[in-house]
């Protein structure tokens, strides 16, 4: 079989900023296959954009990242930063949550882009524009060669986001990474925006990490899920499982929140309690402290994830 | 671009309107005889009300404003009461020195300050910018009068390298490009560069932190762009502020100039200011502080225009 397109093998990232050390992610391990698009899902500060940005080791100064990731061959961890400068953008790109505050603002978007392009490849800049001109045509901004010469805020938040994407795709990378896309848009704009990046991925057959809150997003764009909680992956497998037989109590109480699969009840469930401190972490389960399943066990060790009945992974005492 | 400047322009006649009744108003209110000074003090009430009519002293405060402003929108300011020279004479001679002054200390404040401030902004934290961060304190702190004293102690006195006072060789006299006029100016210029390298040092500093904190910052690094590439992007976007401090800075040099030209007797409008409010010579005080007022419109009309060429969107707003 191929090697995986990325593949994280035990990464933890902490954070050295302030009085304590704060462990965002705490050994995470995932892979992605070529063409397949996997979400990470979960609430703020479970660790899901943090594991993304190591991919591209977008972090602040004194962060300490373990472990080993893998990228289309390349070995993250060890590249110098000429190198890591070089991959960024050509293998892997990104695609930011707020559009608007991704871009420069005294920079029109035609030479942003031309900018990415002529950074990774020997190509005039009139080249580099024709190619500027024909991803804006890919995304579908209307106009395109008006709106190349326009500055970030003489466009609206759909359409800014379409450049992203059309920026990100400029120098032919294998690997997408999305910031939660669609969380800073209208909802129409949200499933248009979706749709492109279905698109487009099965058209460059790029391997995709899509990062998401809304579970209903994860299960309209990817094949694969993977929950985190409390800088862990806590349950992965295959969307339709996910959605239809969730294993982990957590993402049971996830999916008990969502309107539109809350059936005939007259309350959405909610799970009770906060997400715990993540420089002071409890000993055994994260989530044990807001559990309706709680065990004595549960407070005692991590639970790993073991294989379930489908194809997916857990990590719960429960199924163990 | 160019309506935005004709725009912009049509803006400065109201604001030089409403300076000028300010400043002379202003004059009117404080007390003292301009007369006092030139008249012997056993003068005739005769020759008196005589001076009194000669420079229209006598008629309502409206008439004065009036004759004063219309002269004054045709270049002609009246004449000195103690030397009985014509003002705009002596405001155009005093500025142009006031001018090079102020110009050269920005243009040393500004290339200190934005250094410094630049440094510290991106290796914020670290040594190098507590070493920024103090020296631009140092600037804004020390009083630029006693700094000026002490410079002229070491430079001059002891060192002997540079001249203590004057304007040039030939005191007020003539301008030429060179060492032998560049000496005069150095001092003054060093003492008056501090307070504005000060302020652009901070201003810059916590400009430059807050745009290195924005996400498109990381976007650029996220499309492989390397350090100095970013660092390109993040002076573009630093850019506006710092010139229209850079501006208001350069108007405040070529108002508030007073201390420093009267340390180093530097034939300036601070300078001429500063004579005539000795000798209450109202036609100098007046004409001189519009001029300075209008300086300052006319620099801000400049840092408006320039900033819209530079940030596309201010010119919206």
């Amino acid at each position: 079989m191929m090697n995986p397109m990325i593949e994280i093998d035990n990464l933890s990232v902490t954070f050295n900023r302030g009085r304590k050390p704060v462990q965002a992610v705490n050994g995470v391990s995932l892979s992605v296959k070529t063409g397949e698009v996997v979400a990470l899902l979960g609430e703020s500060g479970s660790g899901k954009s943090v594991t993304m940005r190591s991919l591209l080791r977008l972090h602040p100064k004194g962060t300490t990242i373990t472990g080993r990731m893998q990228v289309a061959g390349h070995d993250v961890t060890a590249l110098s930063a000429r190198q890591i400068a070089d991959f960024r953008g050509a293998v892997a790109s990104m695609v930011f949550q707020e559009p608007r505050l991704a871009l420069d603002p005294v920079y029109t978007l035609g030479d942003q882009i031309t900018e990415a392009i002529m950074r990774h490849e020997k190509l005039g800049r009139n080249e580099a524009f024709e190619r500027a001109l024909a991803l804006f045509e890919k995304v579908r901004i209307p106009s395109p060669e008006r709106r190349l010469k326009t500055y970030p805020h003489e466009m609206s938040g759909g359409m800014l986001q379409r450049a992203m994407i059309a920026m990100a795709l400029a120098c032919n990378p294998r690997v997408l990474l999305a910031d939660e896309p669609t969380t800073a848009l209208d909802a129409t704009v949200q499933i248009q925006i979706l749709l492109l990046i279905r698109e487009l991925q099965a058209e460059y057959g790029l391997s995709v990490i899509f990062v998401t809150h809304d579970i209903g997003v994860a299960a309209e764009v990817a094949d694969r899920i993977a929950v985190m909680y409390a800088g862990r992956i806590v349950e992965e497998g295959a969307v339709a499982d996910i959605i239809r037989n969730p294993q982990h109590p957590y993402t049971q109480g996830l999916l008990g929140a969502r309107v539109e699969l809350a059936g005939h009840r007259d309350r959405l469930v909610t799970i009770p309690g906060a997400p715990p401190d993540l420089a002071d972490m409890p000993k055994g389960c994260a989530f044990a402290p807001r559990c309706v399943r709680v065990m004595e066990a549960c407070g005692q060790a991590v639970p790993p994830l073991t294989g379930t009945k489908g194809a997916g992974q857990v990590a719960c005492l429960h199924y163990a | 671009m160019l309506l935005y400047g004709l725009k912009r322009l049509l803006h400065v006649i109201p604001v030089a309107f409403g300076v000028s009744i300010v400043c002379f108003m202003l004059i009117h209110i404080a007390p003292g005889d301009p007369l006092a000074a030139i008249l012997p003090s056993d003068a005739s009430a005769e020759l008196q009300a005589q001076m009194r009519s000669f420079y229209g002293l006598d008629r309502p405060l409206i008439v004065q404003y009036g004759l004063w402003i219309w002269r004054a929108l045709h270049g002609d300011l009246g004449v000195s009461i103690a030397t009985g020279r014509s003002v705009s004479g002596e405001i155009a001679a005093a500025s142009v020195n006031s001018i090079i002054l102020a110009i050269a200390a920005t243009l040393i404040g500004f290339t200190l300050g934005s250094f410094l401030g630049f440094l510290a902004g991106v290796f914020r934290g670290g040594l190098v910018d507590r070493l920024a961060s103090g020296i631009s304190m140092l600037g804004v702190s020390v009083p630029h009068y006693w700094l000026g004293m002490v410079l002229v102690i070491v430079f001059s006195v002891h060192l002997g390298w540079l001249p203590a006072m004057g304007g040039g060789p030939g005191g007020s006299d003539g301008r030429a490009v060179g060492w032998d006029y560049i000496r005069y100016l150095v001092l003054p210029a060093i003492t008056m560069s501090v307070i504005p390298m000060g302020i652009i040092a901070r201003t810059i500093r916590s400009l430059v932190a807050d745009i290195l904190s924005q996400d498109f910052t990381q976007a650029l690094a996220a499309k492989g762009l390397m350090t100095r590439q970013i660092l390109r992007h993040v002076i573009r976007n630093a850019a506006p502020t710092a010139i229209s401090v850079m501006g208001l800075q350069l108007g405040y040099l070529l108002g508030g100039s007073i201390l420093i030209e009267t340390v180093f007797s530097w034939p300036g409008t601070g300078f001429l200011l500063n004579g005539a409010i000795f000798t209450r010579d109202l036609p100098v005080l007046q004409g001189t502080i519009l001029v300075l007022a209008m300086f300052f419109v006319l620099v801000n009309l400049i840092v408006d225009v320039v900033q819209g060429t530079i940030d596309p969107r201010i010119q919206r707003s």
